[in-house]
């Protein structure tokens, strides 16, 4: 009836796991009941939940990113405890049962569940508003994009809870994860989550693409999109590219597990090099899916703060574009010791440092962005300085990697922990901070403490160069990673103070929140009523803020590059388009649908009867999604008419903002 | 490289500072290299942490004195707002990175050739053959030309190439001594080439560097290098003492185990190695009870 | 073109095109989209493909292509689809100009081919197990029933697709959501076929040798 479900599923011996599920589930439950308390339902499922416009999705897709980084770092910081305690014959607090789910849990949750809905959301947020448009091409779609998303966290979570996760380490090589290895629930819980949540990124993708190929404001031409627009582009186009070969991959893996075929088996003619290639096919890209959008916040941030145009522009895009199409030659620098011979490894190794040529361009070009500029200190500016700084040196420890003879000593040591850390913190979630602190004030009409936001980048600053900086040392004295414990006294008071780079990153993490609080109880003093707080030069800052549902009440007519700042630049000379349009016409807008809800409900509900081999569920699941389909698809009303008055009334109401 | 020497120097002292901290006081890893090998990758790592910081340190130099001397309240700083082009620092921003990474991916061209880990080592010297079988959590030597074999330690003479063959039992890993120098991956029913020499004495720790399962960290092992004579001295000792490995003893060595205390087999069957890496029939391979579930050896 | 005038003056020298002209029509922008997924969907069947291929030798003692495949049946199966295709470009045809009774009859002779060619899939199939040649039994026999079956489903899930537009043509009749899905369903079922292609040639006729 159950499948391979029982009562003996609850970890109920494993005291550290009650105690992470009970919180978990006191937290949970918590916010469900203050909701029902308070009486939000109604609002909540109106306008957040059914909701597709794209602001509101990205904001949801940033915080289910926060959300889910408490759950990853919590994971980080029980890894470095084990690991400052665990020297000589001591076994630390977490046996290797539970280390191994705790360092599997941490990368999985950082890169799909951290990573990727916070610059999801950021695009989902941004790139409309940059182009000038209402909305993505397919707006109900984006809703079951980010339900899709946040299915796959809820899965990962509830392995907390029930069974155990994945003890394989983020990328499940086979043999390890094949079922004669890795009998339990584990891997299969990682793989689910991970095709479900992989389903929702490739949607999202097609999503933005097509938004950005083809709804563009009048005017809008390719040379003229704002950067984050062309690292939006080449993100999405990487995960159109990628993303299938990891669906693919683990669908085999699936095979393998599920119904004894060979895929990665040993014996029977399985090859597990062909997982280890086809995940790194598409793990690569993912690297520059991860870092080419905050790539594009950090020039927007540069850009504004400096009151300069981006420098080199048509170089920055050149340098985009070449990463996006170099990514996709590199991947085999993952496993240089797998022995592919010198012509292979050194040809692929090249390839790789050549990624550091538009690299390095991009940052010269922001460097001279701020050359001959007015830049403001803001946080999102400090957060793009300690970017710049922090990323070149991960940038050379990965051109280090790259070097195949260097990798031999290195590679799968902690130094390719700390390099990899070194970028995707430095790059990935400094970006995302920055653009969160930039744009903030955009969603939501206020903009973020000062104060607190620098605390936390000083405190994620210092917090980052003490937890890594000792693991690049170890990693060149031999410490391979992913190691429960270790007999080398000497490793110690290394991994020490990387314990304590974790805790200031804590505080870090813990002045974000803060910053969030404070803000919101101060929200009156800091609110922003010119819909431009920075000084823009793209068109989101030409709106109120936050920005009615069809964001521009007539498709802004785009003159050139920086387009808000050229329109600024004509009012202020005194020509240009007129300060108000001579009347409002109705609106068109997609109407909300709980089909992207509903659908991850049911995607859950089968994840989870396929995990435990619950196949009278299974079908349940899969029938109410397709049912869910057919409804939406007989739908009559797609869209609803916003009426004239209604949006000249919100421009009374809001006086602010250009385009009006 | 000649041409690096004065980079060298620069990241020789950068290095420097970094070993000499109190921390940095244990004589391991790749900073105390005890083969050619090692101290080639070494040498590699030198020159191109050289020319890495020839270009990162005024990068973030400049960083640094740019955001501060341009920063908005310095108004006697030059503003050009509308500065967004020139040819000439394009012209640098490109060739820059660009010669650089021509420079390295010389360095990285001829480093992958000439210490591909398939390339035997040159000398006078007869390599020593060394099998390796990693097993669920322990390492297996076999010296099959002097038929002897150990867990989790090995002897070797001292300015002798090593020429290993690698396989795995039931799971990925991989082999790493760092002093020593590259790494390779173990895997099952494939055979990986590794070539090393130690050209000093001691005892090298090596470990797996690709996770493996629930014993992994304990998957330490040691070389131990000897002078040629004392080497033949330990030889002899361990021929026909202790246990004889063959099929049977390998069987139940390959069943899990943790943090396995090293030992000899004093004979060795011949082509057992050849035996783990082409068996005839599937092998049936450890349950997960066993792997999960077998009482530490200490 | 009267956007490209009011915007030229601001330009920075770059030309006035389509690519400034505001905002795609709903048709376009939905067929654009749906080209896109379904270039995802293709590298998916590559990674399958490149897989397929590493994979082929790896028999393990078991059956070959050459012992298994009969290029008759396949032959046939092709021809089905490729009917298929065009019986659908003729339901293409009848949609545009909105004649229901021959949307129908094409829809259903796609439909009844689709159903052939995986009616002889199927049975292809069971004819392997039959005889031993199980997914289970070798890496190239995962790899294969893999790739073909992977196409096979897409075929099941075109045929539930096109059940579903006829119920809508009968319900909602041609409105434009109905236009532009039969638009999207008739590049999904040509791209199957171009798909087929690359299998019925790698698998069946570089194997069966």
């Amino acid at each position: 009836m159950l499948g391979k479900l029982s009562w003996s599923a609850i970890p109920t011996h494993e005291p550290i796991d009650m105690i992470a599920s009970g919180l978990m589930i006191l937290s949970i439950g918590g916010i469900l009941i203050g909701i029902t308390v308070k009486g939000h339902w109604p609002y909540l499922w109106r306008e957040w939940l059914t909701s597709v416009d794209h602001k509101r999705i990205g904001v949801m897709y940033c915080l289910l990113a926060m959300v889910m980084l408490l759950r990853g770092f919590t994971d980080a910081i029980m890894m470095r405890a084990q690991q400052a305690f665990a020297a000589g014959g001591a076994q630390g607090y977490l046996p290797p049962e539970h280390y191994d789910q705790v360092f599997s849990a941490h990368g999985t949750i950082m890169i799909f569940f951290v990573a990727m809905p916070f610059i999801v959301g950021l695009m989902n947020f941004a790139v409309p508003l940059q182009l000038g448009v209402r909305d993505v091409a397919f707006p109900t779609l984006n809703s079951v994009s980010l339900w899709l998303a946040a299915s796959g966290a809820l899965l990962v979570n509830i392995s907390l809870v029930i069974g155990n996760f994945a003890r394989t380490g983020w990328f499940a090589y086979p043999p390890l994860s094949e079922l004669r290895f890795s009998p339990d629930v584990g891997v299969d819980y990682y793989l689910w989550a991970l095709q479900i949540s992989g389903v929702g990124t490739l949607l999202g993708g097609v999503n933005l693409v097509t938004t950005i190929l083809k709804l563009r404001a009048p005017g809008m031409s390719y040379m003229r999109m704002p950067m984050f627009c062309w690292t939006a582009l080449a993100s999405n186009l990487l995960i159109i590219a990628a993303f299938p070969v990891l669906t693919a991959a683990f669908a085999m893996l699936l095979l393998d597990r599920y119904l004894g075929f060979h895929f990665f088996t040993v014996g029977h003619g399985g090859n597990m090099m062909m997982y280890v290639d086809l995940f790194w096919v598409w793990g690569h890209p993912e690297v520059y899916i991860l870092i080419l959008p905050p790539f594009g916040v950090f020039s927007e941030v540069v850009a504004t703060f400096s009151g300069k145009p981006l420098f080199g522009y048509r170089s920055m895009v050149a340098a985009t574009l070449a990463i996006c199409i170099l990514s996709f030659m590199v991947w085999l620098h993952h496993f240089f010791t797998m022995g592919a011979g010198a012509d292979v490894n050194s040809v692929f190794g090249i390839i790789s440092m050549i990624i550091a040529v538009p690299t390095g361009v991009k940052i010269f070009n922001w460097l001279f962005t701020m050359y001959r500029g007015r830049l403001r200190l803001t946080v999102p500016t400090l957060w793009t300085i300690g970017f710049m700084i922090t990323f070149a040196i991960g940038g050379a420890t990965g051109v280090l990697l790259a070097i195949p003879p260097i990798d031999f000593i290195v590679h799968d040591t902690v130094f390719l922990v700390a390099h990899f850390h070194n970028v995707i913190i430095a790059g990935v979630l400094f970006g995302a901070f920055a653009g969160y602190n930039y744009w903030f004030p955009k969603a939501f009409g206020f903009t973020l403490d000062e104060g607190w936001g620098k605390a936390s980048f000083w405190c994620w600053l210092i917090g980052f160069y003490l937890a890594f900086m000792p693991l690049y040392w170890l990693g060149l004295e031999g410490m391979p990673r992913r190691m429960q414990h270790y007999q080398d006294l000497g490793w110690q008071p290394w991994l020490q103070v990387a314990a304590v780079g974790a805790l200031v990153i804590l505080c870090g993490i813990a002045c974000i929140i803060i910053q969030l609080v404070v803000s919101i109880r101060t929200r009156d003093r800091r609110r922003d009523t010119t819909g431009d707080p920075w000084n823009g030069r793209t068109l989101e800052w030409a709106t109120p803020s936050p920005p009615p549902m069809w964001n521009f009440p007539s498709l802004p007519q785009v003159e050139g590059e920086d387009a808000f700042w050229h329109m600024k630049q004509l009012a202020r000379e005194g020509e240009g388009q007129p300060a108000q349009p001579a009347a409002y016409g109705p609106i068109e807008m997609p109407k909300n649908s709980p089909t992207g809800f509903i659908t991850a409900f049911f995607a859950v509900v089968t994840g989870f009867a396929l995990i435990w081999h619950i196949w009278w569920m299974v079908g349940l699941g899969l029938a109410g999604a397709f049912a869910t389909t057919l409804v939406f698809a007989w739908r009559d009303v797609a869209e609803m008419e916003i009426p004239a008055e209604q949006v000249a009334s919100f421009y009374e109401a809001h006086p602010a903002g250009l385009l009006r | 490289m000649a041409s690096a020497r004065p980079i060298r120097l620069c990241s020789l002292v950068a290095v420097a500072l970094f070993v000499t901290t109190p921390l940095g006081g244990c004589a391991e890893g790749l900073f105390h290299p005890a083969g050619p090998v090692a101290s080639a990758e070494l040498s590699i790592l030198y020159d191109s942490l050289g020319i890495m910081l020839a270009i990162i340190v005024p990068t973030i130099a400049a960083t640094l004195a740019f955001a501060w001397w341009y920063r908005a309240t310095h108004k006697s700083a030059k503003y050009l707002p509308d500065f967004q082009y020139s040819g000439r620092i394009e012209m640098v921003v490109w060739s820059i990175p660009a010669m650089t990474i021509l420079l390295l991916g010389g360095i990285g061209w001829i480093g992958s050739h000439d210490l591909d880990p398939y390339k035997p080592i040159g000398g006078a010297a007869k390599p020593l053959r060394i099998q390796v079988v990693s097993l669920d959590w322990k390492w297996l030597f076999i010296l099959p030309d002097l038929g002897i074999a150990g867990v989790n330690r090995v002897v070797v003479p001292v300015g002798t190439p090593l020429s290993l063959q690698l396989t795995a039992s039931g799971v990925m890993n991989a082999f790493l001594v760092a002093q020593l120098g590259s790494q390779i991956a173990v895997m099952p029913h494939m055979e990986t080439r590794l070539h090393l020499e130690a050209d000093r004495p001691g005892i090298y720790t090596g470990y797996s560097t690709n996770f493996s399962g629930d014993g992994f960290a304990a998957m330490a092992f040691t070389i131990e290098a000897l002078a040629p004579d004392k080497f033949a001295q330990a030889v002899a000792a361990i021929r026909g003492r202790g246990p004889t490995l063959d099929a049977a003893s390998y069987a139940e060595l390959a069943k899990p185990s943790q943090a396995v205390a090293p030992y000899t087999y004093g004979a060795v069957s011949p082509g057992l190695f050849d035996a783990i890496l082409r068996p005839q029939t599937p092998p049936a391979g450890p349950t997960h009870a066993e792997r999960t579930g077998a009482p530490k050896e200490e | 073109m009267t956007t490209a005038l009011t915007i030229s003056h601001g330009g920075h020298g770059v030309p006035p095109g389509p690519s400034m002209d505001g905002p795609a029509p709903k048709r376009i922008v939905v067929s654009y989209g749906f080209w896109i997924f379904l270039l995802s969907d293709i590298v998916m069947f590559s990674a399958i493909f490149a897989t397929y291929s590493v994979l082929v030798q790896a028999t393990a003692g078991g059956p070959g292509g050459a012992q298994l495949f009969h290029l008759s049946t396949v032959a046939v199966e092709t021809a089905c689809l490729l009917l298929s295709t065009f019986t659908c470009g003729l339901m293409s045809l009848a949609v545009n100009i909105g004649h229901r009774a021959a949307t129908y009859l094409g829809g259903a002779i796609t439909f009844l081919l689709g159903a052939a060619f995986l009616t002889l899939e199927i049975r292809e199939f069971a004819a392997m197990i039959a005889e031993g040649a199980t997914p289970e039994r070798s890496a190239f026999l995962s790899g294969f029933f893999t790739l073909v079956g992977c196409h096979g489903l897409h075929v099941t899930i075109g045929l539930i697709w096109l059940t579903v537009m006829m119920a809508q043509v009968a319900t909602k009749g041609f409105t434009a959501f109905v236009h532009r899905r039969l638009l999207c369903f008739s590049l999904f079922w040509h791209a199957l076929d171009i798909i087929w292609v690359a299998l019925f040639s790698i698998v069946y006729l570089m194997g069966a040798r």
